[in-house]
């Protein structure tokens, strides 16, 4: 299950070339950081691999996971995980529910699906905090439910935009640790963005320039 | 420490104009017609109470189905209206389409509900225009006998009603949806692996309804207790509640007022009951989805929901499209026989034979509109800035102060308060009018204009303030010029709101203030369709006039600035 992109150009509405024949293969397990200054389209590539390009953007080349392109899939149907800095925990469910929201379907029965919830929670560390609001969680709380949000839904790639940027500085280096123990259990590819060069150190992996 | 004084008072002031002039007034009116329901209304010598009025009330003829028909056209219109207008805006979806459809949805917006019910009549009559298009495929020879208006069933009323609230609630529901972050939520759910139809219903739409829910109650109310809508397009015999009251309300005995007090009080506890139900299912609804949630489904009902909705409300549409159509072509015709699509002669006649009285209630009209959008702006704008100054948020209760007018059934309280001019010798006429069609101006036109006004940069004032402007340069050169395309359009809607009233009108007015409304509803009952179609015509057309002028100024005041702007590019 390889991610890749194969000669990859992104246009803005503005006619500007974003990314420019921008190739790149992610093998399952790996984790690849992409470094450049806001504003070099980073946001962008991710979106347009996971299918939320805006309306008027324009896309030459390939985008493949597991051999298979991913151009004509349907956002929902390319089993791609996607993290903000912000958590985007949604405030009008509980902790729980929202952990519920992202746990694949194949889960089935009511007790099977909170005890899975249940064991999620435990490993964000935050155990028998079913009911608890969002709003009521730290921003690192936040951040690991999120991340066991997406991972519950069994995604066969994840991209990272800026995950820790929003962090507190003493904060950021244990909730990366955190994030990324839990990934590398997985054997699925993963980009991250990023700024921030503790994060590609911390990594300790193949580091891309754009 | 002079600007905290400033704040404080302002707010003050605001407070009092409203608890004076809009709480005191709806409390009194409420308190007056509640005595009078027991009994006591001393102007007519009925001093005792008793439990006569609400004896006499149910001993109206067709009564309890009159009840049955002001809870099922109401309720019922509400809940299709409330599923219709989550649907489009899940169909929508995508905020880049949000004003484009908002400029649609302005004609259906501005038309007075009295003016599409009298159009809706036209087009839905026995020898209605969706009749003759039948007879010209089906060659009938005569008017049908069937009809949905004023049909035993309400089906009309409740056609009318939809064609009204979708709209409202629909652009309540694009305004709510840009305060929630609804790109992420769609990027996050759709990443999760939900299809968008499923993802609308289990994530957007909970977080869309406490944003709504007060709207949703606004159509309830009124559509529980229309009046004037009702009278044209709804059942006769026995009509909606609202209509024997108006009835009761009308008769030569004076005494009857008891009992449609006691009809007004029951008004106001059905539109209670009705809001009991929206939240008791709004709970229901909120369990079921917390486990549909928990169930975790990625698919479900997908495009079931889309097609009917987007058929229905097109079919809507064009009903409401003919309907504004119809009512003009009614003033031009001078014969349009059955089963003819067209009028066979046209003529000015009806707008020319009508002049004179046709001038002065639009000159009425029109002085009301400015009179009281003038008074709501300056409230509202008064409102805002005090929230702007006091630094806080608005709060819950401060919210629904807002909306009291529109929750109340205008005739539970609007009998009591002319019963209490009366007492206490105040004469009923134009100034009463503008007051109390003010009550209703103001909510919408703070609806409007909240939202604008709270999205402006507030680095704007605070740098006015650095370069040494005080509060009123700050308000007055800054805020308000930079809001003007909003404030134009609060005030376009002030007119909409003040054009469409019909009971404060009739109640503050005595029956001596004429409108295009109040005239066109009781010619809509006997006279001619040409003349009707005038007074209707102008009453959808002076709402209309002021959206156009409010999109005019801010487009001429941009045409002045492109060529600097071009200049330096």
């Amino acid at each position: 299950m390889s991610l890749e992109l194969q000669a990859l150009d992104i246009t803005a509405p503005t006619g500007e070339v974003l990314i420019n024949r921008l190739s790149l293969t992610i093998q399952p397990g790996e984790i690849v950081t992409l470094m450049g200054p806001s504003g070099a389209g980073k946001s962008t590539l991710l979106n347009a691999i996971a299918g939320h390009l805006p309306h008027g953007f324009g896309l030459d080349g390939d985008i493949k996971l597991n051999g298979h392109s991913l151009l004509q899939q349907r956002p929902e149907a390319r089993r791609i995980g996607l993290m903000f800095q912000d958590a985007m925990l949604f405030p009008h469910l509980s902790v729980g529910d929202n952990l519920a929201f992202g746990l694949q379907p194949g889960v089935k029965g009511r007790q099977a699906r909170r005890a899975a919830v249940e064991r999620a929670l435990s490993q964000a560390g935050l155990p028998g905090l079913y009911d608890r609001h969002p709003d009521r969680l730290s921003g690192g709380q936040r951040s690991r439910v999120a991340l066991m949000r997406t991972l519950l839904a069994e995604p066969a790639g994840l991209l990272l935009d800026e995950p820790f940027a929003s962090l507190d500085a003493n904060r950021r280096a244990e909730i990366r640790a955190f994030t990324l123990a839990h990934i590398r259990q997985r054997a699925i590819p993963v980009l991250l963005v990023t700024h921030d060069p503790e994060d590609a150190a911390a990594i300790n992996g193949r580091v891309e320039a754009l | 420490m002079r600007w905290i004084a400033d704040a404080s008072r302002l707010r003050a002031v605001v407070l009092l104009i409203v608890g004076l002039g809009l709480l005191g007034p709806i409390a009194a009116g409420v308190l007056e017609t509640a005595l009078a329901a027991a009994g006591r209304m001393p102007a007519l010598g009925a001093l005792d109470f008793s439990l006569e009025p609400w004896q006499r009330l149910f001993n109206q003829p067709g009564i309890g189905r009159a009840i049955e028909l002001s809870l099922l056209t109401g309720i019922g219109s509400t809940m299709i209206a409330t599923f219709a207008s989550l649907g489009l805006a899940g169909v929508i979806q995508s905020p880049r389409y949000h004003h484009r459809i908002g400029r649609w949805l302005i004609p259906f917006l501005a038309t007075p509900h009295a003016a599409i019910a009298i159009g809706l009549a036209f087009v839905l009559a026995p020898s209605g225009w969706i009749a003759r298009m039948l007879a010209a495929i089906s060659g009938a020879e005569q008017p049908g006998l069937w009809s949905l208006a004023q049909d035993p069933n309400g089906v009309g009323l409740i056609i009318g009603l939809l064609i009204k609230e979708i709209p409202f609630l629909l652009l309540m529901m694009l305004s709510a949806l840009s305060q929630i972050p609804l790109e992420r939520y769609r990027a996050v759910g759709l990443s999760l692996g939900y299809h968008p139809t499923t993802l609308w219903l289990k994530l957007v739409i909970p977080a869309l309804w406490p944003l709504v829910r007060l709207p949703v109650m606004v159509v309830l109310a009124y559509s529980i207790s229309t009046v004037d809508m009702a009278l044209i397009l709804g059942p006769t015999n026995p009509p909606t509640l609202a209509v024997v009251l108006m009835r009761l309300f009308a008769e030569p005995d004076l005494l009857m007022r008891l009992p449609a007090s006691a009809g007004a009080l029951l008004q106001g506890g059905l539109a209670l009951g009705a809001f009991g139900l929206v939240l008791v299912l709004e709970r229901l609804l909120a369990w079921f989805g917390r486990h549909w949630v928990r169930r975790g489904q990625r698919h479900g009902w997908p495009i079931l929901c889309a097609r009917p909705i987007i058929a229905g409300t097109s079919t809507l549409a064009v009903l409401g499209a003919l309907a504004m159509l119809s009512m003009l072509i009614w003033s031009l015709a001078w014969r349009w026989s059955w089963p003819h699509g067209l009028p066979t002669a046209w003529s000015l006649n009806a707008w020319a034979n009508s002049t004179q009285t046709l001038l002065t209630t639009l000159g009425n009209t029109v002085l009301l509109a400015v009179a009281t959008t003038a008074l709501a702006l300056m409230l509202a704008i008064a409102w805002l800035e005090a929230e702007d100054r006091g630094g806080h948020g608005r709060a819950g209760w401060a919210e629904w102060l807002i909306y009291l007018p529109l929750l109340i059934p205008q005739i539970a309280f609007l009998q009591g308060l002319s019963i209490l001019f009366l007492r206490f010798g105040l004469s009923a006429g134009l100034l009463a009018v503008i007051w109390a069609q003010a009550l209703f101006v103001f909510p919408y036109v703070m609806i409007t204009l909240s939202d604008p006004w709270r999205g402006l940069d507030p680095r704007l004032a605070r740098s006015a303030a650095s370069l040494g402007a005080g509060p009123m340069k700050q308000l007055f050169r800054v805020k308000l010029p930079v809001l003007l395309t909003p404030l134009l359009t609060a005030a376009a809607v002030g007119v909409s709101v003040s054009v469409a009233q019909y009971l404060p009108t009739l109640f503050m007015g005595a029956g001596r203030v004429a409108t295009l409304t109040t005239e066109a509803v009781t010619l809509a009952a006997a006279a001619d369709r040409r003349v009707t179609g005038v007074y209707a015509s102008l009453q959808a057309g002076l709402p209309l006039a002021a959206y156009a002028i409010a999109f005019l100024i801010p487009a001429l005041r941009q045409r002045r600035w492109q060529p600097s702007l071009g200049q330096t590019a």
